[in-house]
């Protein structure tokens, strides 16, 4: 099947007054007949909640944290994108726009980008207007800093947590709803399944995760804004409880999972130190404005740091890409990171590592300077290693960060299942095979203030509300199934814990659908998996019950959902026959080592369909058309 | 390293609590402590036991859902660190740990460590925002903020909501936990507008959530992972002070 995204006509900076001009509205006392899901209070899910509250309808959020403040968007650092150019260095709407097609490697959709590039101003204006500290100038004007993959600053931070900050927000905006009665919260709760009636997305199934108590939900729309799946790895950058299982069981339910294996590893992130680890820890990007990369020239050189003269230090990003040097978009830097500790030149205990290196910064702006922009990464960074960056080095490795791939949208962010709209990282729209730094936050708020409002209305406006009631048949079956996947899981008990099996997929995704693939490792991967799944139903252990607050069953139920997942990305990646951003196949490269994408056969998103359990899921794509932009080979040198 | 702990069991809300005792061996000093908390419950697991349960997600201590008081510390000996945070090297070999939950009276247990800390959300609900509606806020340059005032406003923001100040305090009040979001407000032009209205809300809030009252301890401040200030409880007390002599309340 050819997939329509349903992008309005007309030139693209006008595309979409013309939506909003031609879109169909809910009349403000009608507002309240509508009852809606949203699933995920981060970003994405904490906006639409309060945005959609706030206009009148009634709204039921639900997130697997016991607050809704704690959803991973919390923890994001570096900052937020916006085309303000306030610093006159440059900067507009439509520069945005196409710095985050390249850099996604023209595999988005042009008329969706150029929208998160239209509303990136009015997210700084509302999340100002909210009381968001972002950093200021002493004249009280709002400051910026660079990110990779552009040469303007056009970030907006708030110190290193800008994520944080973002979602108190969202979360206050949130709370503001909850008191008008708008919004009613489910926090521990866990979405196991959506329900589907008559094709359209009508509810949900949640398991309470103190009580076990397995009920159902019914609404005239579902938004799902549950995040990323770079969980699927093990090791990530994610929080613990990140997961697929909502869109995953979407995708069972008949939604199309679109690029899985567009996955981005985070060139700065703290290396793995041991067997115990349990995730990785993220260093800001912004870290690299002031910081410079380095291993030494000659393999196996064991001299500490400091030792190592000038002439001796290879700054490989600076050198191979001299104009973006090391702000060079993530994927271009992970892989020169892997590319140089293959060659024996990684520092540290396990030789992969490279250096970060701040003494030049701390010479050029003193170190004063450095600690006002960066002190909290610094302490983070030595609670963990036990090291002090102002003195020394700091050592970071590549490590899963940030998942492109997810749900197929439609220019309404609607799935093709009705009543279905997916927001945030949940869904594959924007950021085509990379993302650029601070651009998932942009796009979590867009989606949640800017664009939900107007597009679930196109939507409600053409259904009668209240249409379903939790009795129907679907939901009695939906619950009746959750739970005897719950007893399934309990009464196998094996040998193995949820852990070791979560573990062992992660270190088969890591090594095979990582950072660089290849058919025959895609193919391994095709093998190992479903092997590591049928021994997972044979032999996990499960403690306790379902009927209480029980931990290994929560995760029991994501690393389940992981073991089919892991194997839908390694068959996504063994079919796109190229290199483009976080998917780099080590056959399509050029004599440098660079991506080689193939525009001719393979521009288009890859949509695919669950067909059962024991058959393969069917491909589906939408062509992407560039009227806008020429394709070029992306190209920071 | 081998380590003896002393972990708070406890299966339900209703049901009586202890603490048991635990070996963890062979741990890792590069380990976090929720790490080897990891390890001994996958000991126990593998022993057909039930593990302990533990909040936790983000692990870089800036979710704020760890919670645990460890040898009678909430989040631990580390100055400024969360307990997903603290790591084993600030531990001896032959270390005895004692683990429990954050006990308060507004924070009751759930299971082992996990306690309902849903009071502090409904302190936020009753007036921790500002009223701005989505859309139509003026350009974010408008309005501007001296850098002395948006850094006072960022420190007291970048509260977490992990209730360790809840836990610390012998009255178990919730003070600095409001203080900090309402002095966040009050040094901002957007925030000053609803001060008053947002002022009262929360503490009335903070009261019939059954949080205590401050009595300057300042036990808050000291376990505070992010270093709020007890100066914001001040301000807390005078922006109290004002919207009962400058407005009416409704
Ligand atoms: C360490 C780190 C730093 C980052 N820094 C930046 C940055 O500087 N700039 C930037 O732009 N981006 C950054 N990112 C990326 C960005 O933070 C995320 O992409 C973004 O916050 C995702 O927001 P979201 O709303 O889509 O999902 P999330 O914030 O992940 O929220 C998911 C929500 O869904 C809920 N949920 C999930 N599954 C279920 C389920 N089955 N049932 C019920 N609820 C469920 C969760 O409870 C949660 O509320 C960073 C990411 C990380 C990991
Ligand atoms: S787990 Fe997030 S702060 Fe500790």
């Amino acid at each position: 099947m050819i997939l329509d995204g349903k992008c309005p006509s007309g030139p693209l900076s006008e595309k979409w007054d013309k939506y909003r001009r031609e879109m169909k509205l809910v009349n403000p006392s009608n507002k309240r007949k509508f009852r809606i899901i949203v699933v995920g209070t981060g970003l994405a899910g904490a906006s639409a909640a309060a945005s959609l509250g706030e206009l009148g309808y009634n709204v039921d959020a639900f997130c697997y944290q016991d607050s809704a403040r704690r959803a991973h968007s919390i923890a994001a650092q570096g900052g937020i994108n916006a085309a303000k150019n306030y610093p006159n260095d440059g900067d507009s709407i439509f520069r945005l726009f196409y710095d985050t097609i390249k850099g996604g490697d023209f595999r988005s959709r042009e008329a969706n980008v150029y929208r998160l590039a239209a509303v990136s101003n009015n997210i700084i204006d509302q999340c100002v207007a909210q009381g968001v500290p972002f950093a200021r100038d002493y004249a009280g004007y709002l400051d910026n800093r660079s990110f990779g993959g552009a040469q303007v600053s056009r970030t907006f931070y708030a110190r290193g947590q800008t994520g944080q900050q973002l979602l108190l927000g969202a979360y206050s905006a949130l709370s503001r709803q909850v008191k008008n009665g708008s919004v009613k919260l489910h926090c521990r709760s866990e979405m196991l399944d959506i329900v589907i009636v008559d094709g359209e997305a009508k509810g949900i199934t949640v398991r309470d995760m103190v009580t076990g108590k397995i009920s159902s939900y019914a609404a005239d729309a579902v938004c799902l804004c549950t995040g990323g799946y770079a969980n699927v790895f093990y090791l990530s950058t994610n929080a613990m409880g990140s997961n697929v299982t909502a869109t995953y069981r979407a995708y069972k339910k008949g939604a199309f999972f679109a690029n899985p294996c567009y996955t981005q590893i985070h060139p700065t992130c703290i290396p793995v130190s041991g067997e115990h680890q349990s995730k990785l820890t993220l260093m800001s990007e912004s870290l690299r404005n002031d910081g410079r990369v380095w291993v030494p020239k000659s393999s196996g050189d064991k001299r500490l740091p400091h030792e190592i003269p000038e002439n001796e230090r290879d700054y490989y990003l600076e050198r191979k890409y001299p104009s973006f040097g090391n702000l060079a978009p993530r994927d271009i830097s992970s892989r020169a990171a892997k590319e140089v500790c293959d060659e024996g030149r990684g520092i540290g205990s396990s030789g992969r590592g490279v250096y970060l290196d701040f003494a030049e910064a701390i010479g050029r702006i003193g170190e004063g300077k450095v600690r006002e922009r960066y002190g909290n990464l610094f302490e983070m960074y030595e609670k963990i290693t036990g090291e002090n960056a102002y003195r020394q080095p700091m050592r970071i490795y590549p490590a899963p960060h940030y998942t492109m791939g997810g749900l197929w949208v439609d220019y309404e962010l609607q799935s093709n299942i009705p009543g279905l709209f997916v927001l945030g990282e949940a869904n594959f729209s924007d950021h085509g095979a990379n993302r650029l730094g601070a651009s998932a936050l942009m796009q979590g708020l867009a989606d949640g203030y800017f664009v939900i409002p107007y597009t679930i209305s196109n939507y409600l406006a053409q259904t009668k509300p209240g249409k379903v009631e939790t009795c129907s048949p679907e939901f009695v079956k939906s619950m009746v199934e959750c739970e005897a996947s719950i007893k399934r899981l309990l009464c196998i008990e094996g040998k193995k814990t949820v852990n070791e099996f979560h573990r062992e997929l992660g270190t088969i995704m890591w090594e095979n659908v990582g950072m660089a693939r290849s058919r025959e490792s895609l193919t391994k991967a095709l093998k190992l998996i479903p092997e590591l799944r049928a021994e997972f139903w044979k032999s996990v252990k499960i403690t306790g019950s379902e009927a209480e607050l029980n931990q290994e069953l929560e995760k029991a139920g994501r690393v389940a959902d992981f073991l089919e997942f892991g194997e839908l990305m390694a068959r996504d990646a063994l079919q796109r026959n190229e290199s483009c951003g976080g998917h780099f196949r080590v056959e399509y490269q050029t004599a440098e080592g660079e991506a080689t994408r193939d525009d001719k056969n393979f521009c288009y998103a890859a949509a695919w369909e669950y067909k059962g359990p024991d058959n393969e899921p069917e491909m589906h794509t939408e062509p992407l058309v560039f009227e806008n932009v020429h394709l070029a080979v992306r190209s920071y040198k | 390293m081998n380590l003896t702990l002393y972990v708070w069991r406890q299966k339900g809300p209703d049901k009586p609590g202890r603490l048991e005792e635990y070996e963890a061996k062979g741990i890792s000093p590069d380990m976090s402590f929720l790490e080897m908390l990891d390890v001994v419950n996958e000991g126990l697991i593998k022993k057909g036991e039930e593990p302990i349960a533990f909040d936790h997600d983000c692990r870089e201590g800036i979710c704020g859902t760890c919670s645990q008081v460890i040898n009678g510390i909430p989040h631990g000996p580390q100055e400024k660190t969360t307990v997903c945070q603290l790591h084993m090297r600030h531990f001896r070999d032959g270390d005895a740990i004692y683990i429990e939950p954050f006990h308060a009276k507004a924070f009751p247990v759930i299971k082992d460590l996990i306690v309902d800390r849903s009071a502090l959300d409904r302190v936020m609900q009753a007036g921790g925002f500002v009223s701005a509606h989505t859309g139509g806020a003026p350009d974010a340059n408008a309005v501007l903020v001296p850098k002395s005032y948006a850094n006072v406003a960022m420190d007291a923001a970048e509260c977490i909501g992990c209730g360790a100040c809840v836990a610390a305090c012998p009255n178990g009040s919730a003070m600095l936990f409001t203080a900090a979001k309402v002095a966040h407000l009050a040094n901002l032009p957007q925030g000053k507008v609803g001060a008053a209205r947002r002022v009262c809300m929360m503490t009335d809030a903070m009261m019939n959530e059954g949080f205590g009252n401050c009595s300057n301890h300042y036990e808050c401040q000291a376990v505070c992972p992010k270093g709020i200030r007890v100066q914001f409880i001040a301000k807390l007390n005078r922006e109290f002070m004002k919207s009962q002599t400058t407005t009416r309340r409704d």
